[in-house]
């Protein structure tokens, strides 16, 4: 039997041109279900354009199809206007049975994105997935997924949750999760040939008051560096000569 | 008295989490700047000595909620009373702690509530409009930022555990509102049990010595100079965000925004440049020394004692001279 449940992983925009490393983590795992239970696994981006070849690299580690959302527009959205963005990209490719993010990203390190997509989409979501224990799916008359769920775990402060949940889910994934193939040779070229569709802010018929600057309610007000009242003093010795100095410094705050 | 500041608390074991009163002790600060009332919502069955104890802290009332059953998990329908308790009230701050559950509730209520959310703050104040100014690193760490949410509310924040400082607890009176929610029970996600694993590292936060090492230590093997230097001075041994990415250290060993935050004796880092992101979390140390190669790292802007020198071959001398001095 097999099961075609449809996988979308999120690969939120990031650094330029380098995926972000959780988001590689995000699309491992659903490559594993698919290779397991069957299934289309889609890439979904909001980015500017020049981020299509992150798409393509992704396509190449064995993602099925992509979608990159990209408008003038979109640029400065924060975490809530992005979120709103891509939730508007997921009613635009259909059903779908579970969502794959990374936790956060290198660059931000918020975590929003993932539970506020999960928000607007009106389903549940769980962060700090680090195992997936069980999935389970099954398949109806007419070959579409049904009655699927999912046994997570899920990092607490001391320990972890063992969680289960309904399809359709969104799982925020952290590093300890697996660790990401890199793409073939063969990856690369059959990549060429996959779909990538770009989609617009029209496109999505999104509300422009709820989208880029203008539709992110947090602003940045302004930029300083901290004052710093430390005593700075700094030398450059031979390696014997200053690490004596390192030691007199331990001595003199008596911790040793 | 106009307007509202609010805070999530937070239990584990039926004991108050650290950082909801650390952000409580915040929010009293911030109330009073603004001559507004400080509210704490917690959730929790018979947690009426905890909700004493919030007013204690500084809380003028406390909204206790019943919960929906005992492993509360913050899905849909939390979201959603709690989203409804905030339109009732419209309190212009919420404060939550950025603990494991915090970052997934904070986001989720934000978004139910269209409003707007910084996360990991290093800092709060509030501007000559009574908005409030949310610090976090940006741009890579070079730099700090101010964030604000002009026009929606709340003005929603989370703030990492040991960031803020306790306040005093005095014995003070408050209004502790039970509310009675209607649960449906409805969500598609339930929690089947909870694990405990228990760190086998002596705790970061309550060190008087901490070694820290970034990307200038180059591998995994490096990190054992780092020990054993902590040993011998009976610390424990922290990294900024690479060394974690790449897998040398444990992300419970992470120092700064997003990670601990320290306030040791003192505090040696080796191959640290110096970004915001981790300087926050090491700035109420008491003495910090930094070896670094590289003469123009940041890092030497913001400590008392800087080399610039190859780690690796200090480190070796300086584990040799310790070494030698406690065997005298």
């Amino acid at each position: 039997m097999t099961l075609h449940p449809t996988l979308k992983v999120l690969v939120r925009e990031g650094i330029p041109n380098v995926i972000n490393p959780l988001d590689r983590n995000a699309l491992e795992e659903a490559l594993r279900i698919k290779e397991r239970h069957g299934g289309e696994v889609i890439i979904l981006s909001m980015a500017p354009l020049f981020s299509l070849s992150i798409l393509r690299e992704a396509l190449a580690m064995g993602g099925d199809r992509a979608v990159l959302l990209s408008d003038k527009a979109f640029a400065g959205s924060d975490t809530l206007a992005t979120s709103y963005i891509l939730s508007e990209g997921v009613k635009k490719i259909g059903p779908f049975d579970l969502i794959l993010c990374g936790n956060q990203t290198i660059d931000g390190w918020t975590g929003h994105v993932g539970p506020q997509l999960s928000e607007f989409l009106g389903i549940e979501g769980i962060s700090l997935v680090r195992m997936i224990e069980e999935f389970y799916l099954e398949q109806d008359a007419m070959g579409r997924s049904k009655n699927g769920s999912i046994i997570v775990r899920r990092k607490i402060d001391l320990g972890y949750a063992r969680i289960e949940a309904r399809f359709p889910v969104l799982l925020s994934v952290v590093k300890d999760i697996n660790t990401p193939r890199y793409a073939t040779f063969a990856g690369i070229l059959g990549a060429e040939k996959k779909e990538i569709q770009i989609l617009s802010a029209s496109d999505l018929k999104v509300d422009p008051s709820q989208v880029g600057l203008i539709g992110s309610p947090t602003k940045m007000a302004d930029l300083f560096m901290p004052e710093v009242k430390r005593r700075r003093e700094v030398v450059q010795e031979k390696p014997e000569v200053a690490s004596k100095m390192i030691l007199g410094k331990i001595h003199q705050r008596g911790l040793i | 008295m106009k307007g509202e500041v609010w805070v999530y608390a937070e239990s584990v074991d039926g004991v108050l989490h650290e950082v909801s009163l650390e952000i409580l002790s915040k929010g009293r600060e911030i109330a009073d700047k603004i001559g507004a009332s400080l509210s704490a919502v917690l959730i929790g069955k018979d947690f009426i000595d905890l909700a004493k104890e919030l007013v204690n802290f500084g809380a003028d009332r406390v909204h206790l909620l019943e919960p929906r059953d005992s492993n509360f998990y913050p899905d849909t329908e939390v979201v959603e009373v709690l989203a409804e308790l905030v339109k009732k009230h419209d309190p212009d701050i919420f404060l939550l702690g950025a603990t494991s559950i915090g970052t997934e509730l904070a986001p989720k209520l934000a978004a139910k509530l269209r409003t707007g959310l910084s996360a990991h703050c290093i800092d709060l104040g509030i501007d000559e409009k009574g908005h409030l100014l949310q610090i976090v690193p940006a741009f890579g760490g070079g730099v700090l930022a101010t964030i604000v949410c002009p026009d929606q509310r709340p003005q929603m924040a989370t703030i990492s555990p040991g960031v803020m400082r306790v306040g005093k607890r005095e014995s003070r009176n408050g209004k502790i509102q039970r509310r009675e929610i209607r649960w449906k029970g409805a969500s598609g996600i339930k929690v089947l049990d909870t694990l405990r694993e228990e760190p086998v590292e002596m705790p970061l936060e309550k060190a008087e010595v901490v070694i820290a090492g970034g990307w200038g230590l180059g591998s995994k093997e490096d990190w054992q100079m780092l020990k054993d230097l902590a040993a011998l001075l009976r610390g424990a041994v922290g990294a900024t965000r690479p060394p974690v990415d790449e897998g040398w250290v444990k992300e419970s060993q992470m120092i700064g925004q997003s990670g601990k935050t320290v306030r040791p004796k003192l505090y040696i880092g080796f191959g640290i440049s110096g970004m915001m992101h981790h300087m926050v979390g090491i700035q109420d140390s008491d003495f910090i020394i930094a070896v670094n190669s590289d003469p123009e790292a940041e890092i030497f802007k913001m400590c008392d004692f800087g080399v610039v020198g190859d780690l690796k071959e200090i480190l070796p001398y300086l584990i040799k001279q310790i070494r030698v001095r406690l065997e005298k």
